[in-house]
């Protein structure tokens, strides 16, 4: 089985210990897993600003990148989502790179077959499960189950969970006063569970989210789900 | 009577930044988004076979529309044979024409309404108006909205921007300069404010030569146009008056009269979320001694046609107008419905405005973007409108309107970068160099309309694709 990391733009230029986690957890569950470095983007910010001609060179770039892989895994629902839903619709040569593209906890669950990945995480946890994932992917109870399978972790159900947080790529500085009051509801529903961590599996909406929390002071921090998955008694560093 | 008006709304953001900060308007409007949305669920999770019913909604209205120009010319005919007149009308000048000299022809000064978006959309309160024909609302929330001279915020409730001491302070101003007054002891009960608008509207509905009304669905096998409703002011509308004028939207056909089983399972559930409509109103043409003598089609283009021939965009004239897109909307619940710049707020209000109106204005222009493209519209649409890929499909068009140049070029910028993975990392190995010198905050473009509210993340000391080299040297 050859497995491709596709890291996304966001976690290699802002969020690289998403990244190494999502390297880490799987190595250990016994996959060997590559990156191969001509991999960039997806191309979602421009195809979602309606500027699809720019989005071609990097379907193209992505198709021929990861071309001889079994499974592509990305530690992001929304860019799974961009490659499997929206690539078929831009280009035909994605046809066969689509169906492969798997989010990171799809591809734990469906293919590996574990919930419980041997992790060790001792605090109070609460999960928004971003739309993409919920929606378009349909993720489902997946993230939940990988969750609650965690030794030391207790997980508090989030109030309103399927609502989005109001990141929404350009969404969030076009638009910036209704996505910031949706942000805020999502953090203050967070706030209302007493967990001391907001745990997501997309990290431009924690990106959103965690500048919201700096700036009003939340107590509350922004965990990628595959970094809570990676942690284990060893390294019970954060 | 003189209403609101969406000439010279500003664009959607700046008109939603108001009402993020309204705190009223967003108490009621999160109260009552909150109970219609639970209730909508109950609803449709009654019925084992939804998936399927709203699959039948989407192909039944997909076959109307790829035949429309036959249904059309089918509908005439039987409209004509059971002895009433069709009119069409390309536009809403047309429209608010033929309405306007019918009304005059039968001698009326004034008409009964019952709530319809197309009548909204052409604007025709206004245009009897400049007629000198006076336009009465007999919905209760159009009432409550034609009373506080207000414009709707909502296709199903269009005064849910309103709590109910609110709607008492206009019911007592309002209803004595317009007919019978509110009595002086009003409470802002739900029945006592429902009683006063019963009698206010009585005297209206006894006294109306000619109603007008727009139609849910038109059945093309036999010419029968069809009005759901909850209050029963309709079915007064539709039997009283000697003349009745309705005006609607060619894509409200259906092809049989056996479609309806479908579509009145479909639409109450997903609208008041109500399993049956209280009151269901059907006629063809007219009857001798049975409702209205007079009986007027008036079929509106008005943008329709257009939108048919766009591929992708005409998904949107699937819509049946029940509002659940709306009631699921996180934009739409923050910024109410006066955003939205049109009698069509919220999502399907984003794709149909610009395809209806054109995207050449500021607030066309701007609602393809009025989304975070969550799905939960596309989610909850009876017939299945995939609302995020028309908003996505329209931001396309949008960006080529002119003002584009400066994003055209980071998007052109950002292409090159991604296509050349050798220069990204030598980029984010400068930004990684000089991180300590990076703010939280700035000052300038979309950079401050981020930072205004949120800290700017942390660059951190190395990419991923930096650590993964040095991993595997
Ligand atoms: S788009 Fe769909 S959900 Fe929205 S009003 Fe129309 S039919 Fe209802």
């Amino acid at each position: 089985m050859r497995v491709a990391l596709f890291a996304t733009c966001v976690n290699d230029a802002l969020y690289p210990s998403t990244a190494i986690a999502t390297v880490r957890l799987l190595e250990r569950l016994g996959v060997k897993v590559d990156f191969p470095q001509a991999q960039t983007c997806c191309g979602q910010p421009q195809y979602n600003s309606g500027y699809r001609k720019q989005v071609e060179p990097l379907v193209t770039r992505m198709v021929n990148t990861l071309a001889e892989y079994d499974y592509v895994v990305t530690p992001s629902g929304s860019c799974a989502a961009m490659v499997r839903n929206h690539y078929p619709r831009i280009d035909v040569k994605s046809t066969e790179l689509a169906p492969r593209m798997l989010e990171l906890t799809e591809f734990l669950v469906d293919v590996l077959g574990v919930e419980d990945v041997g992790a060790y995480y001792p605090h109070t946890v609460t999960y928004h499960p971003s739309c993409h994932g919920l929606r378009m992917l349909g993720l489902g109870e997946r993230p939940r189950r990988l969750l609650k399978a965690v030794r030391g972790l207790t997980l508090l159900e989030l109030p309103a969970a399927d609502e989005c947080c109001g990141f929404g790529g350009t969404f969030a500085v076009k638009n910036p006063d209704v996505s910031a009051a949706m942000g805020a509801d999502k953090v203050a529903h967070a706030e209302e569970t007493g967990a001391e961590v907001l745990c997501g599996a997309d990290n431009s909406c924690l990106m959103h989210l965690g500048g919201l929390m700096r700036r009003s002071g939340s107590a509350l921090r922004p965990v990628h789900l595959a970094e809570i998955l990676a942690s284990t008694e060893q390294e019970v560093a954060r | 009577m003189s209403g609101g008006t969406y000439l010279g709304m500003p664009s959607f953001p700046v008109a939603a930044k108001t009402a993020t900060h309204d705190g009223r308007l967003r108490g009621n409007m999160h109260r009552a988004m909150n109970t219609i949305r639970t209730r909508r669920a109950r609803a449709v999770s009654e019925l084992d076979d939804w998936a399927q019913l709203r699959q039948a909604g989407k192909e039944i209205k997909d076959r109307a529309l790829r035949h429309l120009d036959e249904y059309l010319l089918q509908i005439e005919e039987r409209v004509t044979e059971a002895g009433g007149h069709v009119h069409w009308a390309a536009d809403a000048a047309a429209a608010n024409r033929i309405v306007a000299g019918l009304a005059k022809a039968a001698g009326a000064a004034e008409v009964v309404k019952i709530k319809s978006m197309a009548t909204q959309e052409i604007g025709l309160n206004e245009a009897l108006a400049a007629e000198g024909i006076d336009a009465w609302e007999t919905d209760l929330a159009e009432l409550i909205v034609q009373l506080g001279h207000d414009r709707p915020s909502h296709i199903v409730v269009p005064a849910i921007h309103r709590n109910r001491s609110e709607i008492r302070e206009i019911f007592r101003a309002e209803m004595g300069r317009n007919g019978r007054p509110a009595p002086d002891d009003l409470t802002d009960r739900p029945a006592d404010l429902a009683e006063a608008a019963r009698l206010h509207l009585r005297e209206k509905f006894l006294r109306a030569k000619v109603a007008v009304s727009g139609a849910n669905f038109l059945i093309a096998e036999t010419g029968t146009a069809v009005i759901v409703e909850s209050e029963g002011n309709g079915r007064m509308c539709l039997t009283l008056p000697e003349t009745l004028i309705s005006v609607v939207g060619i894509e409200k056909v259906l092809p049989t009269q056996r479609d309806l089983e479908v579509f009145l399972q479909l639409l109450p559930r997903s609208s008041t979320a109500e399993r049956m409509n209280p009151y269901t109103s059907m006629w063809t043409g007219v009857t001798a001694g049975d409702g209205p003598s007079d009986f007027h089609l008036v079929l509106l283009d008005n943008g329709r046609t257009e939108t048919l021939a766009d591929e992708v965009g005409r998904q949107a004239l699937r819509c049946i107008r029940c509002a659940a897109c709306l009631n699921v909307c996180p934009v739409y619940e923050r910024a109410g419905g006066h955003a939205y710049g049109s009698v069509y707020p919220g999502p399907i209000g984003a794709i149909l405005s610009p395809q209806l109106r054109g995207i050449d204005n500021p607030v066309d222009a701007s609602l393809p973007f009025a989304s975070s493209l969550c799905g939960a519209c596309y989610e909850a649409c009876p017939v299945a409108i995939d609302i995020p890929e028309v908003l996505v499909h329209l931001r396309e068009r949008a960006v080529e309107q002119p003002g584009h140049g400066a994003e055209r070029a980071v998007m052109n910028a950002a292409t090159w970068l991604l296509d050349h993975p050798a220069a990204l990392a030598a980029a984010e190995r400068a930004a990684s160099a000089t991180r300590k010198l990076h703010p939280r905050t700035l000052n300038l473009g979309p950079a401050a309309a981020w930072s205004d509210t949120r800290d700017l993340p942390e660059v951190p000391s190395e990419s991923f694709r930096a650590w993964w080299r040095k991993q595997h040297r």
